[in-house]
């Protein structure tokens, strides 16, 4: 059982404060939507909750399972079990798939996996995710279509295996094959165990495959408004207009 | 012998085997700008003692011919003339010369290795090497500079009709070492020459390949790989001389710094003459600054007097490490000195896959991974 606790976070990019309070609980178990207009600070709750340097935490508080995600370096971050699946994923020039991953295994679970073994999970990852073998000997993400970086995004989710995933919008830009296969991966993993989900979109689209315990609407950098899956269904009919005009208001 | 001045390129306008053509450098010359003069120990200006020792051994393949020979061997110093003061130095103070050569249709079982072992860098020395590799044959020849010295030579490749000569020069000095070295590749008809130069070592390494052809249908790879750290000068002068027609060359270079004063230069000049129509180059240069106080200097020049060119481009760019490569792979919970080394290494990748021996791979790899320990 984890949870993930952001208390009354406020983060700013230079000396643009771009998320102004937001509280939000995930515990293992539950899947989280967070929906809003672009610009009103989805992603950059993910990446600041993941510790990119470009993000400054002006205050708040971000705690798994008790311990201070804040104090704590990116890789250190991840270890304790935060996954961030990225919106651009970056070419990493000269580093293979394979590599990475096996990198990423050893230092997630604290020991190397054995090169058997690890071939094997990596095949059985690959083929329940449709990725072409021959990916494992390419450079990370390099030349990877839109659709072909998501995957590899959720592949390292499933190898991963972390407490807590955050998944920013990582339905943008997929066909409705694409789209289907990474809800199939994130759904495995969320019946893999004990694990939670925060999962950033603009779109409704992928919460068809992909169905949210709670909806949270962001807008102008916090939290607006809460409920259940009924709350995906009025978005869909009705956009974002209002909260949008809400949050210039406030 | 007099001055030679080749009129229709504005780079490297005189050539001479005799050092008193060239005046000495005063550092404000183009060729000599990046270069600190005081750090060569005489070499340009006449003043180096030539009482050092660089002790010149060949591991040469069984069909390989290796002859030591005096400086009047009539095949010295023809497919090539000195076009600096340093390279002339060398020229005119070497005694005695290396001579390797692969026969006619001889195809070499191993590579050859040449080592030259420096015995300290208290006074000067200077050499001459050619290979010489005869119609349709072919060979690897590995460079393998160790210990300390204050040297300065000249090494000719003279690649013939359908021949092929693979060469590995490596750099691997005492922190202390001073080297000036002109590499030339004479390409003939349809012969192929790849370059593998790394440079790792030394206080001041200067190393200056070129190629030149003599007939359509040469091919030139020049590849580089270089690690500079605190205080070290690295520098590497390359120039592609396309005079006939339908050649190709490629010239990559790679280099990461690291430490205050490290400096690297690059300058890669490419010349695509009048009559060199149908001509194929391509030259690039990335550097990876990892420290403060780290400079690279890299300067690529593309002259071409035809338009009649398959193609021709040139690249350089000089960056840090990238933020967001480092956050990707620490986001995935490696530590950062691990995503460092990850990245830096896959910066390599590519050229240390052109070293297709085994052994030097291995050794060219542990000795990036030693510099990145440091």
């Amino acid at each position: 059982m984890s949870t993930l606790e952001i208390r009354d976070l406020h983060v700013a990019v230079g000396d643009k404060e771009i998320l102004r309070g937001v509280d939000l609980t995930v515990r293992s178990g539950e899947t989280h939507a967070i929906m809003g207009p672009n610009g009103s600070g989805k992603s950059t709750l993910a990446y600041a909750v993941a510790g990119h340097p470009k993000y400054t935490v002006t205050s708040g508080t971000v705690l798994l399972d008790g311990e201070d995600l804040l104090d704590m370096a990116v890789d250190e971050r991840a270890r304790a079990g935060l996954f961030l699946a990225m919106q651009y994923p970056v070419e990493v020039p000269g580093v293979s798939v394979s590599n990475f991953l096996r990198s990423a295994i050893t230092a997630v679970r604290g020991e190397a996996p054995k090169l058997r073994e690890f071939a094997k999970e990596l095949k059985s990852g690959m083929d329940a995710l449709s990725i072409d073998p021959a990916f494992a000997q390419r450079n990370t993400n390099e030349g990877f279509s839109g659709g072909e970086k998501k995957r590899h995004e959720i592949l390292q989710l499933e190898l991963l295996k972390p407490k807590i995933a955050v998944l920013d919008e990582t339905d943008s830009g997929l066909d409705v094959d694409a789209l289907r296969v990474v809800s199939e991966g994130v759904n495995r993993f969320r019946a893999s165990g004990d694990t939670g989900v925060l999962l950033i979109t603009h779109y409704t689209r992928i919460l068809r495959y992909v169905k949210p315990d709670f909806v949270h609407v962001f807008a102008g950098g916090r939290v607006v408004e809460e409920g259940g899956p009924e709350l995906a269904d009025k978005l869909e009919a009705e956009g974002y207009e209002a909260y949008t005009s809400k949050a210039a208001s406030a | 012998m007099g001055l030679e001045t080749k009129p229709l390129s504005t780079l490297h306008e005189k050539a001479s085997y005799d050092v008193a053509d060239f005046p000495v450098p005063t550092g404000r010359e183009e060729e000599w700008r990046f270069t600190p003069l005081a750090r060569l120990k005489g070499l340009h200006d006449g003043t180096a003692a030539v009482t050092g020792g660089v002790v010149v051994d060949v591991e040469a393949a069984p069909e390989v011919r290796v002859e030591t020979v005096a400086r009047d061997d009539a095949r010295l110093g023809r497919t090539y003339t000195p076009a600096d003061r340093v390279s002339a130095q060398a020229y005119s103070s070497f005694e005695k010369a290396t001579v390797v050569t692969v026969p006619r249709m001889t195809a070499a079982s191993r590579p050859t290795v040449i080592t030259l072992r420096g015995s300290g860098a208290g006074a000067a020395a200077y050499g001459h090497i050619l290979v010489s590799v005869e119609p349709m044959a072919e060979a690897v020849l590995v460079l393998d500079h160790r210990g300390s010295a204050v040297y300065a030579d000249n090494v000719e490749f003279d690649v013939a009709e359908g021949a092929t000569l693979k060469v590995v020069s490596l750099q691997d000095w005492d922190d202390d070492a001073v080297h000036v070295s002109h590499h030339h590749a004479r390409l003939g008809k349809d012969a192929t020459f790849r370059s593998f130069v790394v440079t790792l070592g030394g206080d001041l390494v200067r190393l200056s390949p070129s190629v030149s052809y003599t007939a359509p249908g040469g091919d030139a790879d020049l590849t580089g790989l270089y690690f500079v750290d605190a205080g070290q000068h690295l520098e590497h002068r390359l120039l592609v001389d396309h005079s006939v027609p339908n050649c190709r060359s490629n010239v990559t270079y790679k280099g990461a710094l690291q430490g205050d004063a490290a400096h690297a230069v690059w300058i890669g000049d490419v010349i695509i003459r009048a009559e060199a129509e149908g001509t194929d180059t391509y030259e690039l240069n990335r550097n990876l600054i990892l420290t403060d106080g780290a400079r690279a200097d890299s300067v690529p020049n593309l002259e071409i007097l035809t338009g009649e060119v398959a193609g021709a481009g040139h690249a350089s760019a000089s960056g840090r490490l990238d933020d967001e490569h480092i956050f990707y792979l620490q986001a995935r919970g490696i530590p950062f000195d691990e995503a460092r080394r990850l990245v830096i290494h896959g910066f390599f990748a590519q050229l240390l896959e052109k070293i297709q021996l085994p052994e030097l791979r291995e050794r060219v790899l542990s000795a990036v991974e030693a510099e990145l320990a440091r």
